[in-house]
């Protein structure tokens, strides 16, 4: 992992330096990979640009355009459409409408965020299906498998039994392949995003939709399947009765609870991948920063900033896990809450 | 380009995605190998079960033998012992039988002796008898040459025969 970053610093470096003309801006460099682009960007040597080119599907005022994003590239217009530069909508497809003011079309262009979606789950489907059928090819008289599917086997089995089973409570089975689904899900797109170069380096878990997507199944998932218990304790709590009525504090207070935890399992998994990606790409950018102050510095700063960078990405790696296994835990915690039983002494 | 506001096209694309990634996985993937997992335990627990019965029905077929080793022990003491008691009584009855065939036999050979005894003897008497008239005839025909010697001896032998007459 550390060696592949080492490998990515070069395209790094080469795309900061051609796009800042000498002068390198750290903030593009950093917003630039963490953020979505039209295109993927692999690598740059010298003049050569290795960008694989995208589908862009965008349904604008004129009906619907499906075009390859290297029509775009450079700020060219193609079919009324360019990438804004600047303003509200900054790097994203837009057109000009009556009034000369740029609006965004309906845009569900594969972007390489989307692409990156589509590569991580294909790899995480491929992979547990592909252990699904090592267990119908082998008889329960066969043994416990080893290797990759052992691992696949080991993880499922822990976070089966001690997180689902754990914290949903009595239904389990029901909420399992959602949380496990959930898991695996935030941990391979977590742990592809980590590999800078081509199949992995798309931020996915760093990205807002797809954290808000996540977060928003576990909202599902906790109030379609809530109890008369788990409804009661939020509109009508145990607490002494002047805090009930006239003014309604403790309902209005759970109420909102009932949308700050989704709310804080999307935030808690963007922020957390998203500065992580931020500050190894901070502190490789040390090195392009110090160049212009002298050999002696920047060679140190060099090797201080990869070590860090080492650092940092073991660091994203426990991370990576943790935050699955986090956004895992809390889901099945909030489905666990809404399957209260009434109390007994009621 | 707010990093806070999600972007449409990818949230309909992450909807798309995970949808099909969350039906397939709950389809074909995770309920195959917990399914898997728990029949294995199912099956270890099973197999576990039977050996400890298994062990506990050696133990037991094990306890079974020896009981039975004992018994036909016992059983093999309490014959030999009665073969044992047989053997003396038959000895005994034999011995005893032959003692009273013993003394049977003596009782009639010496029965047997008596009689042949007897006859002997009376068989001797009759000779001895007719020897001795014969002798006394001889003596009598040697001494009764003369009348005189025959009177007297008639005398004294009708004597005697008063005599013992008398007695």
């Amino acid at each position: 992992m550390t060696l592949l970053l080492l490998l990515a610093v070069p395209s790094t470096t080469l795309k900061a330096e051609t796009g800042g003309e000498g002068e390198l801006d750290v903030n593009e460099l950093i917003f630039g990979h963490i953020g979505d682009a039209y295109e993927w960007h692999v690598v740059t040597v010298g003049d050569l640009h290795l960008t694989i080119p995208l589908p862009v599907i965008v349904k604008s005022s004129t009906g619907w355009h499906v075009f390859s994003s290297s029509n775009l590239e450079g700020g060219k217009e193609y079919e009324g459409l360019y990438i804004a530069d600047g303003g509200t909508n900054d790097g994203k497809i837009v057109e000009r409408n009556a009034a000369g003011e740029e609006v965004r079309p309906l845009d569900i262009s594969i972007t390489k965020n989307v692409l990156g979606l589509f590569i991580n789950s294909a790899l995480l489907v491929c992979i547990m299906l592909g252990c699904a059928r090592w267990y119908r090819k082998h008889s329960l008289e066969q043994g416990a498998p080893k290797g990759g599917v052992g691992m696949i086997e080991a993880t499922v089995m822990s976070i089966y039994e001690d997180v689902v089973k754990g914290c949903v409570g009595e239904d389990y089975k029901r909420y399992a392949p959602y949380l496990l689904t959930a898991f695996f899900f935030v941990l391979v797109n977590n742990l592809m995003g980590l590999i800078p170069v081509f199949p992995g380096g798309a931020t996915v878990t760093g990205n807002i939709a797809v954290t808000m997507v996540l977060a928003l199944c576990t909202f599902l998932f906790t109030n379609i399947f809530g109890t008369k218990a788990y409804w009661k304790e939020i509109f009508w709590p145990e607490v002494p009765t002047w805090l009930k009525v006239p003014i309604p504090m403790m309902p209005l207070i759970e109420f909102f609870g009932i949308f700050t935890k989704p709310f804080a399992l999307m935030i808690r998994l963007f922020a957390n991948m998203m500065a992580g990606h931020a500050a190894m790409l901070s502190l490789i950018a040390i090195i392009f920063i110090t160049v212009k102050a002298g050999a002696v510095i920047n060679g140190s700063m060099t090797v201080v900033a990869v070590a860090f960078g080492i650092f940092m990405n073991a660091l994203e790696l426990l991370v990576a896990f943790i935050q699955a296994y986090v956004f895992t835990m809390l889901s099945a915690v909030f489905i666990g809450l809404s399957r209260v039983k009434e109390h007994k002494e009621k | 380009m707010g990093l806070l506001t999600p972007d449409p096209g990818l949230l309909f694309w992450m909807v798309v995605t995970f949808g099909v990634v969350f039906v397939l996985l709950a389809k074909y993937g995770f309920p195959v190998i917990i399914k898997a997992v728990e029949d294995r335990k199912a099956y270890i627990d099973n197999s576990l079960k039977s050996a400890r019965e298994a062990n506990e029905q050696l133990a037991h077929v094990k306890q079974e033998g020896e009981k039975i080793l004992a018994q036909a022990r016992e059983e093999q003491n309490r014959i030999l012992s009665e073969a044992a008691v047989t053997r003396d009584r038959i000895i005994k009855d034999a011995q005893d039988r032959a003692a009273v065939e013993g003394q049977r036999l003596m009782a009639e050979v010496k029965k047997q002796i008596e009689t042949e005894k007897e006859s002997a003897i009376r068989d001797i008497r009759r000779q001895v008898a007719v020897l001795s008239v014969g002798i006394a005839e001889k003596i009598m025909r040697g001494k009764l040459a003369d009348g005189i010697e025959q009177n007297a001896l008639i005398d004294r032998m009708l004597d005697e025969m008063l005599e013992s007459s008398k007695k």
